[in-house]
């Protein structure tokens, strides 16, 4: 019963292993970024448009959308990163519908390493929103007692990222392969199905929270709201 | 019963009582949660993309603790370092 991934590999040559995680990232890289250029080699900006690049305007003004109700006063600034972020982990739940994929992120390495970037990314888009020394004195809010909480807070966060992703992605995986031992009709088929729409779910609330992460960083401490206010921007 | 035994005994049944007990409570809160979203809903329709957004988020957030104890199930199951350990000295003592 192979756990994650990373058990499977294709080719070894002393210390580094080619397994699947490897090889289906890349793949889906390769499948994002030369779908991406090949629908945006000749943009229209009339009403004619391929269906394609329609896909594209919606998924980007969505995720645009998305990220200005979190309360992120730019979107276009942070969507590079976040809309990857959501991109990759969409893909690689959606691309499980090809006979013989396991997705990267059902990996703990793949996960881990998303996170990661998130963690890299809190304080570089702060400091770069606030100021260094705004950025650091944050960490002392509401009293300097809660420092000590405050860098335990983001060590949890970015660990809590990393394993919701991968248990929910895991678990999806191996429900299919045990219910295929078991019964190989059409119970796999609607645990795929459910495993989709986890997938989707789960991109959706990393990207969230890794939004939320941001907006709680950069937002300066001289205009500190409790919460994004949901009904200003109506 | 030798150690291998009991090794095997603990795991067996603490997998399955890890993730039986350690799934009750987040069920319990998110249908708490999914109850609240739906009453403030029915009373504010208009905030719908707010209200959904904000439940999706805090339903990752209780999912995140029933994860982790499916983690720790898994782990106990397909990956335990004590069972690994017990069946390498084991075999190592029949190969002798």
């Amino acid at each position: 019963m192979r756990l994650t991934p990373d058990a499977w590999i294709f080719w070894q040559y002393g210390f580094f292993k080619l397994n699947a995680t490897i090889v289906f990232t890349w793949a889906l890289m390769a499948v994002l970024v030369l779908g991406a250029a090949l629908i945006t080699r000749r943009l229209a900006t009339g009403h004619e448009r391929s269906r394609w690049q329609n896909l594209l305007e919606i998924v980007v003004t969505g995720i645009v959308s998305q990220i200005e109700d979190v309360g992120l006063k730019e979107p276009r600034r942070y969507l590079g990163f976040l809309g990857t972020l959501f991109l990759f982990v969409a893909a690689s739940a959606l691309a499980t519908v090809v006979p013989g994929y396991e997705p990267p992120t059902a990996s703990l390495s793949t996960t881990t390493a998303l996170a990661l970037c998130v963690l890299v990314a809190v304080p570089l888009f702060g400091i770069s929103g606030q100021g260094l020394a705004s950025y650091l004195k944050s960490y002392l809010q509401p009293t300097p007692i809660m420092l000590p909480f405050n860098l335990i807070s983001e060590v949890s966060r970015t660990l809590a990222l990393a394993v919701r992703l991968f248990g929910n992605m895991m678990s999806g995986a191996m429900i299919i392969a045990i219910l295929l031992a078991i019964t190989p009709f059409v119970f796999p088929i609607v645990m795929t199905v459910l495993g989709l729409l986890t997938g989707m779910v789960q991109a959706y609330i990393f990207t969230i929270l890794a939004s939320v992460y941001i907006a709680a960083a950069t937002r300066s401490a001289a205009s500190s709201k409790p919460k994004p206010s949901p009904t200003a921007a109506a | 019963m030798d150690s291998l035994t009991w090794i095997a005994v603990a795991s067996i049944v603490m997998a399955g009582l890890t993730t039986g007990f350690g799934t009750m409570g987040p069920a319990l809160a998110e249908g708490k949660a999914v109850a609240v979203a739906l009453t403030s809903l029915a009373q504010q329709p208009d905030a719908s993309a707010t209200i959904t957004r904000t439940l999706f988020v805090g339903l990752a957030m209780i999912e995140s603790t029933a994860i982790y104890c499916f983690v720790v199930s898994m782990i106990l199951i397909f990956a335990n370092p004590f069972w690994n350990a017990a069946i390498a000295a084991a075999t190592q003592a029949a190969g002798k």
